[in-house]
């Protein structure tokens, strides 16, 4: 019977091309922080992580979501129809609330690097956390992106995951309204 | 999820009153909702919106699959005040009439058989009454081809 089903982007299109612009600019330069709106985001994701799921996620994108963010699985299957699946290994976004093991996602091949994963993960803040020193394609100098809720060895993590290029994963990072992104050819250093 | 709709009964009846709202114009759909009691308050979920379906077909009825051609569909989720969202799907472009049937399907899975009947039965005779009277005027100009009729047989 659908209770509780809450409503999408308000204007789809306009909503929709902002938010892939936003997330654009911030592939683009890792670490700058650009804002999602226009979507009553359902329990328990953000206005951003919401966003940049109906932006990016469509019936020809399998799904995986942890266990917290299933809790938002139908309102994500109303409004994408994505294929929500079960094995991290066979889904194109993942959707968490707690950085998953980036091993178990698909890292692409090395003839179409671009089938891996790219991970949406909600965090806690970008204002307080651990700090990180970004350096790489899009930035001129190193920049430092401040997160809260990343695993105490990200860094290494990360490490392992750059090492891949040209595989690897993609990671965006949303929490509330603002999103940032993490993508594979940045490299990362605690400050 | 309520377990009532999930018997393959309380799905057929689902399935029957939203084929009728489907084919129902606005304004039957707005006198039906204004008989069964003062209008629930909703909000928009997704839609109303137009877009293209395909509509396919199978040779013959029942040979292989076929593309038959695009047709322009509207549709809508509403949700009512007490969280029952209702979904329509109707052809053209009329979003209003996609909007009260989306209203309509919410309500009548909140209402008892009885006031279900006095809502979507009307449409539905409406609806039979039309059939009936085109299916007799298409009869009333039929014509015989005796020839064909018996070679087949």
């Amino acid at each position: 019977m659908n209770i509780g089903l809450e409503a999408g982007f308000a204007d789809p299109v306009p909503d929709a091309q902002r938010c892939f612009r936003a997330v654009l600019d911030a592939m683009a330069h890792p670490g700058r922080i650009a804002h999602a709106a226009g979507v009553t985001a359902p329990y328990p994701l953000g206005t951003a992580a919401a966003a940049v799921v109906l932006t990016l996620v469509d019936h020809e994108t399998p799904l995986w979501l942890d266990s917290d963010a299933a809790t938002a699985r139908q309102w994500i299957e109303f409004h994408c129809g994505a294929p929500v699946v079960a094995d991290p290994a066979a889904c194109g976004f993942a959707l968490a609330l707690a950085l998953p093991d980036l091993r178990r996602l698909p890292a692409g091949s090395h003839e179409s690097p671009e089938t891996s994963a790219t991970v949406i993960c909600q965090v806690a803040s970008f204002d307080t956390g651990t700090a990180y020193r970004l350096s790489g394609p899009g930035l001129r100098e190193p920049a430092v992106l401040t997160v809260q809720d990343l695993p105490r060895d990200f860094v290494s993590i990360w490490r392992r995951n750059h090492a891949l290029f040209p595989r690897g994963i993609d990671l965006i990072l949303c929490a509330g309204d603002r999103l940032t992104a993490l993508p594979r050819t940045v490299a990362i250093e605690e400050v | 999820m309520n377990d009532t709709i999930s018997r393959p009964d309380a799905i057929a009846t689902r399935q029957h009153w939203m084929s009728v709202l489907a084919r129902a114009p606005a304004e039957a759909i707005a006198s039906a909702l204004t008989r069964a009691g003062p209008l629930p308050v909703w909000s928009r979920v997704r839609g109303p919106e137009t877009g293209l379906v395909m509509v396919r077909g199978r040779t013959g009825g029942s040979g292989s699959p076929f593309n038959l051609g695009e047709m322009t569909v509207t549709r809508c989720t509403v949700r009512l005040g007490s969280g029952v969202a209702g979904h329509a799907y109707v052809a053209g472009r009329d979003e209003r009439r996609a909007e009260l049937a989306a209203v309509a399907d919410a309500l009548l899975q909140d209402l008892n058989t009885g006031s279900r009947d006095s809502l979507i039965g009307p449409l539905a005779a409406a609806q039979r009454e039309q059939r009936l009277t085109r299916a007799e005027k298409a009869a009333a100009t039929r014509v015989e081809f005796f020839a064909m009729r018996n070679m087949r047989s």
